[in-house]
């Protein structure tokens, strides 16, 4: 087998938005896959509301647990606000795929800041190779709106190269026993979502 | 088995494969997850101390009695520990002893980044150091063997990217243990009185100069010979990151940072040009390589002493420096698209029971005096009601300082009040208390119960009925204890009631003596609380923001069809709490109608 290079994607949301289990899968997956995966959150006061991000890399032999600015693959957003602020993340001709969900940042919702009223087009403009789905309404459509980080790896998923097998046995795996139908169609919805929608 | 473990997770795991019989911590962003993960493994008793410093005790104890023992805490811990810490350096240890110190460089969730290394040196005991989940695992085992081989505690020491980071871990299996019948008396070791303790001090400085000579052949430290224009001296997450700028350059790859292995350090700078040492925070190797007269081509005068490193400042930084062999796609430095786009800082979440207390006090315009937890998050907008903030337990004893120093206040506002949580005045708020109780000093103490260690994640403590290991336990009674300690004026009230609370604080800041006030109310977030959402009469709001007041992520302001200012509660987010509805002077927020949206069993304000 030829060497397998490092691929960088990066994850940013919102605390509480499940940024971490959807972390836990993609290496659950690309371990099962036979890679080597490092994984770098931060826990603590930013999961009181806060913007998180998750590194999540693999490859034959990964070194450093974080993704340097400029250099990621994919940029995986699931909120917008949060999409837009890690797109220099990206390496030129890197993939965003974002959830259109808008949460106000505190500052908002106390009324001291307002939330960019064109989001969208500033992360058109700001990146053309991108995707926007809305993870939470098919999410619904799935069954529950907890599953939109389910919906936000299948989107992503045709762009990595797992088979969607490993991806199933995996959601399978670490989704409550009842949500797993659930969950799977979550999944197949977001692979549905990229193969369909395009800004 | 092949498993994705963070570097805690590694840490409890290779801990229990090292026969640890107990563990103690305080939980502290970034170690809490050690010793929850420890907890559910079987055989090993698993606690959480009320702060550091008895963990420590708690787990020297248990080594003098023959078990491994382990003692987690976050860098600033070590602090509070110290004490038994430097005593355990002289006394040694029976079963092996490893403290865990989790520092937070770049302070992800710390008040300070200091470099815990030097305690190792301070305290002259050795310091382990991992760069993966792997090494962590592989390398606290290796750190209970150094313990009990050189008679020393171990100090390991992780950074939040070595504790929080995940890649992909080798288990084993746990050694068999020997049960342990009772205590072998050895007075002169561990009685430290100073006839006793002259005898060690020598003791300790030759073992020091045999844990130096240990160093030169441990499986801990290990030559990576590549490209040999440069080599570099690394440990923990600076080798990855440097691994990762300079794919082929030579390394010596320290896992034990002290003492140093000279001979193996010597042997290395001989194969390369150039050296550099590349360490997060301070120049601690580095340091100690250039007292041993070993040529250093760069180290601090070229990476960052503040914050952390990363793989893209750790190639920018030494390309400066004209080192070879660079990663390239790491020397972009893209800027932000949006400049000045807005923030999205932590926030009370949505019923949180701090919100109605710092309402109060902002309206109050008092001083507040804080502490460590989630409501430190009161210091923010759009409260800005928290105006000093340090370490564990300084709240009160801060307080009692100002108190005693300033006139009388003739207003009554000017009264200085003290802000802490359940979980840090069992820390270290008691003492301060107790001060304060002792020596009279008119400051108002505020107690927020909200019966959980919130900030680190909701762990237990002596106030919540239950242990780490799910068993049930007896309840601090704060309002008892106080009163015990003398106080005459101890005040309960429900923090979601905002006339009651900002009458209580009225009467106890005029107050002539000192005085305590526990606002109970449970975590919303913890104990997964929600009652049905409020709403807003559309027709009824005016638009004034008053409520927003509350800095709650439910609210939403927004313009109507008719170009009207508005607000609205997202019902989804709504925990029912009632605060924005008590500020709004209009009557526009009402109370849930039943059946309505946002409904849960309302278990938890009934049954407090």
């Amino acid at each position: 087998m030829s060497a397998r290079p490092t691929t960088n994607l990066l994850l940013s949301g919102v605390g509480g938005q499940g940024v971490v289990l959807a972390s836990y899968v993609l290496s659950q997956v690309a371990m099962a896959e036979g890679y080597d995966v490092k994984q770098s959150e931060v826990h603590g006061m930013s999961q009181r509301g806060g913007s998180v991000t998750s590194h999540f890399r693999f490859g034959d032999k990964v070194a450093a647990p974080l993704i340097t600015p400029g250099t990621a693959d994919i940029l995986l957003g699931f909120e917008a606000l949060e999409a837009l602020r890690y797109v220099h993340w990206l390496r030129p001709g890197g993939l965003l795929i974002y959830n259109a969900l808008q949460i106000n940042p505190s500052p908002v919702a106390a009324g001291l800041a307002t939330y960019p009223a064109d989001i969208d087009a500033q992360i058109a403009a700001a990146w053309p190779n991108v995707r926007r789905i809305d993870a939470n309404a098919l999410a619904q459509q799935a069954g529950t709106i907890k599953a939109a980080n389910v919906v936000m790896l299948g989107a992503v998923s045709g762009a990595l190269p797992f088979p969607p097998a490993a991806w199933e046995e995996v959601i399978r795996r670490v989704v409550p026993p009842k949500t797993i139908d659930v969950n799977l169609a979550a999944f197949r919805l977001g692979v549905a979502a990229v193969a369909t929608e395009v800004v | 088995m092949s498993e994705m473990l963070s570097g805690n997770e590694a840490i409890a795991r290779g801990a229990w494969e090292s026969g640890v019989r107990l563990a103690a911590a305080y939980p502290g962003t970034p170690s809490t997850e050690i010793l929850e993960s420890l907890a559910k493994y079987e055989g090993v008793y698993c606690e959480w101390s009320p702060n550091e410093k008895v963990a420590m005790e708690v787990g020297t104890g248990a080594s003098w009695a023959g078990a491994r023992a382990l003692v987690c805490m976050k860098h600033v811990g070590l602090n509070v520990a110290a004490d038994p810490f430097f005593s355990a350096g002289y006394t040694g240890v029976e079963g092996g002893l490893v403290i865990v110190s989790a520092d937070d460089p770049g302070m992800h969730s710390s008040q300070d980044e200091q470099d815990n290394r030097n305690y190792a040196k301070f305290a002259k005991v050795p310091v382990v150091e991992p760069s993966d989940s792997g090494e962590a695992r592989e390398f606290i085992k290796l750190a209970f063997d150094l313990s009990e081989d050189y008679d020393t505690p171990v100090l390991f020491r992780t950074t939040t990217r070595t504790s929080h980071s995940k890649s992909i871990v080798e288990s084993g299996e746990r050694l068999t243990l020997e049960p342990l019948k009772k205590m072998k008396k050895n007075w002169t070791k561990y009685t430290m009185m100073p006839a006793n303790a002259i005898v060690r001090h020598p003791i300790i400085e030759q073992r020091l100069a045999t844990l130096a000579e240990y160093a030169e052949t441990s499986p801990l430290n290990r030559m990576e010979m590549g490209d040999k224009r440069v080599g570099f001296v690394c440990a923990g997450a600076s080798y990855a990151y440097t691994r990762e700028a300079f794919p082929e350059a030579s390394f010596l790859k320290l896992g034990m940072t002290y003492p140093l292995p000279k001979k193996l350090i010597a042997d290395f700078r001989a194969q390369v040009e150039k050296l550099y040492v590349v360490e997060e925070l301070d120049p601690f190797i580095e340091e100690l390589i250039r007292l041993q007269g070993i040529k250093v081509d760069g180290g601090k005068g070229i990476i960052p002493i503040c914050g952390e490193l990363d793989p893209g400042l750790v190639a920018r930084c030494l390309v400066v420096a004209g080192i070879p062999g660079v990663e390239e796609s790491l020397l972009a430095v893209p800027s932000p698209v949006v400049e000045d786009l807005v923030g999205r800082p932590p926030t009370m979440c949505p019923g949180c029971s701090h919100r109605g207390v710092f309402s109060v006090l902002k309206k109050l315009r008092v001083f507040v005096s804080g502490d460590i937890g989630c409501y430190a998050l009161g210091a923010l907008p759009p409260f800005g009601a928290m105006h000093c903030s340090t370490c564990m337990g300084a709240s009160i004893s801060m307080a009692h300082g100002m108190a005693k120093v300033l006139d009388p206040p003739a207003d009554p506002r000017d009264k200085v009040v003290a802000v802490i949580g359940d979980s840090t005045f069992f820390h270290t708020g008691i003492n301060s208390l107790m001060d304060v109780a002792y020596n009279k000093s008119r400051i108002l103490a505020l107690i927020l119960d909200n019966r959980t260690t919130a900030m680190t994640g909701g762990q237990e403590n002596p106030g919540t009925g239950k242990t780490l290991l799910r068993e049930p336990a007896t309840e601090v009674n704060i309002p008892g204890l106080c009163r015990d300690m003398g106080l005459k004026r101890v005040v309960e009230i429900d923090p979601y009631d905002l006339k009651q609370t900002e009458r209580v604080l009225r009467e106890e800041l005029a107050a002539e003596e000192p005085s305590v006030v526990i606002a109970k109310a449970p975590c919303v977030l913890q104990f997964r609380i929600r009652v049905p959402a409020y709403r807003i009469d559309a027709d009824v709001c005016t638009g004034c923001k008053r409520c927003l007041q509350a800095g709650c992520m439910a609210l939403n302001l927004y313009v109507d069809e008719h170009g009207d200012r508005k607000v609205e509660i997202q019902a989804d987010q709504c925990a029912g709490c009632g605060v924005c509805s008590q500020l709004c002077k209009e009557e526009a927020i009402l109370p849930p109608t039943p059946g309505g949206v946002g409904l849960r069993t309302p278990k938890g304000r009934e049954a407090q």
